[in-house]
């Protein structure tokens, strides 16, 4: 450096940019499969500790030839779009008010506040006595355990809605409604659906915990009776079902978020 | 129609922000209102529109408003307040919505008002296509849609680059000189208050007293011939702010 001779400017910048890479989630997962399937058929992976994929396989092939899949899928599907939709849609209204109103802000928030850290399956045995032992308290459970994270998320998104927009309306005369609908629940929107994403993992947890109780069908049910008769293999592929609701919920959500906030950057 | 402000005094909790604002704004001629930063410039603007309530006095509206007006005090914001999720076009129509005019008067409206801001091409893009000046000419053609009495302008051209700043100034006169709309205009850029205040109106620090009215009897479209007029009305202001200005820049924020 000293003697002055011409030396390029070293390259400092970029990385910190992970970029999409097709193919290789798919390989990876192919590969874990493979492997295990090669420990287990050469009895590195004892068939008691975990079941060969094939055979996990053969107990989902089994299930839908009896046709349980949709007996077990069914009956779990219903308790999580009745608990999910009714405990998201009180969810919203509550929020909302809280939102809007200062006496609701005061009386229902610390409310709120006190119920939402409370693991719900804990209170499951209290939904049995009041809401009966059958479908009543497995939905109740779904929908305490979806209703206070949207609450909270959809407060958040109202407090966060940037106050010149609603300056803004108010400047052109609009009325509160139209400010309401216009502005502040676009704008809460994107929080919403956040709270969505949370609100759909935690009903899919309440599920299968309310399912295990007195439920004759229901993949909680399933998944029960399987460790119970040490049926690994039925054990795995009912959580494998598991992971494709909860595959299917996320990418749903996603449409809609790609749907409704295509004015995002 | 014009609007007097008489006694006006403002305070936050202890802090006096304005003090004994009186001040007359003329139909058909822009008040540019400068000071130095936190001297409540902003805060006058929101008392004038009604956004804000003042501790004392008031702020009289003196003669009819326009039937057709359907917003006489309309705002144009520094940072534009656009809708993120709506089109430029439903930006603009957004302060019709609660007036039931109809679908053809609504579209006529529209039509016009992008037309007179060479808009009328962009008309489906959401604001985050727009650059900056393009955000504020929508901005500009939302206020003209409800065609205000009076335009009030909260530093409209501060979010902007200088060039995207002369290029719309030069719109803005152009509009003036067609329209004759009434505007108080708040910036703290001289340059821009002599460029088109007909009266330049100095508030001190806080708390605000008005300490000056300059009177500049140049026709706004003659304005970029006369260099050292406006040179010389820039700079006289300049020396009046300036020890004010310095000492408002030492102040805590929070006071």
């Amino acid at each position: 450096m000293t003697s002055g001779s011409p030396n390029p400017v070293p390259f400092r910048g970029g990385g910190f940019k992970p970029k999409p890479i097709g193919m290789v989630g798919p390989i990876v997962f192919v590969a874990v499969v493979a492997l295990w399937e090669v420990g287990s058929r050469t009895g590195f992976i004892p068939a008691l500790v975990l079941p060969a994929p094939s055979e996990v396989f053969e107990a989902l092939r089994n299930l839908v030839e009896t046709g349980l899949l949709w007996k077990h899928l069914g009956a779990s599907l219903q308790r999580l779009i009745l608990g999910w939709t009714i405990g998201t849609l009180l969810g919203v209204a509550v929020g909302f008010s809280i939102g809007l109103f200062s006496l609701a802000r005061a009386g229902l928030g610390p409310m709120v506040a006190a119920i939402f850290p409370i693991p719900k399956i804990a209170l499951l045995p209290l939904f049995v006595i009041w809401f009966g032992i059958d479908e009543g308290s497995k939905v109740a459970t779904i929908l305490f355990g979806t209703f206070f994270p949207t609450v909270v998320a959809t407060y958040g998104g109202i407090d966060n809605v940037d106050r010149n927009l609603i300056r803004m309306g108010q400047s052109f005369g609009l009325t509160w409604l139209s400010i309401v609908r216009k502005i502040i629940l676009p704008g809460a929107l994107p929080a919403i659906l956040t709270g969505f994403r949370i609100s759909t993992a935690i009903a899919i947890v309440l599920l299968v915990a309310a399912e295990m109780i007195a439920a004759e069908f229901g993949v909680g049910a399933y998944i029960l009776l399987a460790g119970s008769l040490m049926a690994t293999d039925e054990l795995v592929a009912g959580v494998a079902i598991l992971s494709v609701i909860g595959l299917t919920v996320s990418w749903l959500i996603g449409r809609a978020e790609r749907f409704l906030l295509r004015w995002r950057t | 129609m014009e609007l007097r402000l008489a006694g006006l005094h403002h305070r936050y909790d202890e802090v006096e922000v304005l003090r004994g604002i009186d001040l007359t704004i003329p139909a058909g001629r822009i008040v540019c209102i400068v000071g130095p930063s936190g001297c409540g410039k902003s805060t006058l603007l929101r008392l004038i529109g009604g956004l804000e309530r003042p501790s004392e006095g008031v702020v009289l509206q003196i003669g009819d408003t326009p039937t057709a007006s359907l917003n006489p005090l309309t705002y144009i914001f520094q940072d534009f307040a656009l809708l993120p999720w709506r089109t430029v076009e439903g930006n603009v129509r957004l302060g019709l919505e609660d007036h039931a005019l109809g679908q053809d008067e609504t579209e006529r409206i529209v039509a016009d008002v992008l037309a007179r801001t060479k808009l009328s091409e962009f008309r489906t893009a959401l604001p985050r296509q727009l650059s900056g000046g393009m955000k504020q000419r929508v901005a500009i053609a939302r206020a003209l849609a409800v065609s205000p009495a009076f335009l009030l302008m909260d530093e409209p051209l501060s979010a902007l680059d200088a060039q995207t700043r002369e290029l719309l100034m030069d719109d803005l006169i152009e509009l003036w000189e067609r329209e004759r709309f009434s505007a108080v205009y708040v910036t703290h850029n001289l340059a821009e208050a002599v460029r088109l205040g007909h009266k330049v109106v100095v508030l001190s620090r806080r708390p605000g007293v008005i300490r000056e009215v300059v009177e500049i009897d140049i026709a706004l479209a003659e304005r970029a011939t006369h260099g050292p007029e406006l040179e010389a009305h820039q700079s006289r202001l300049w020396q009046s702010m300036r020890d004010e200005a310095q000492a408002a820049e030492m102040e805590l924020v929070d006071g």
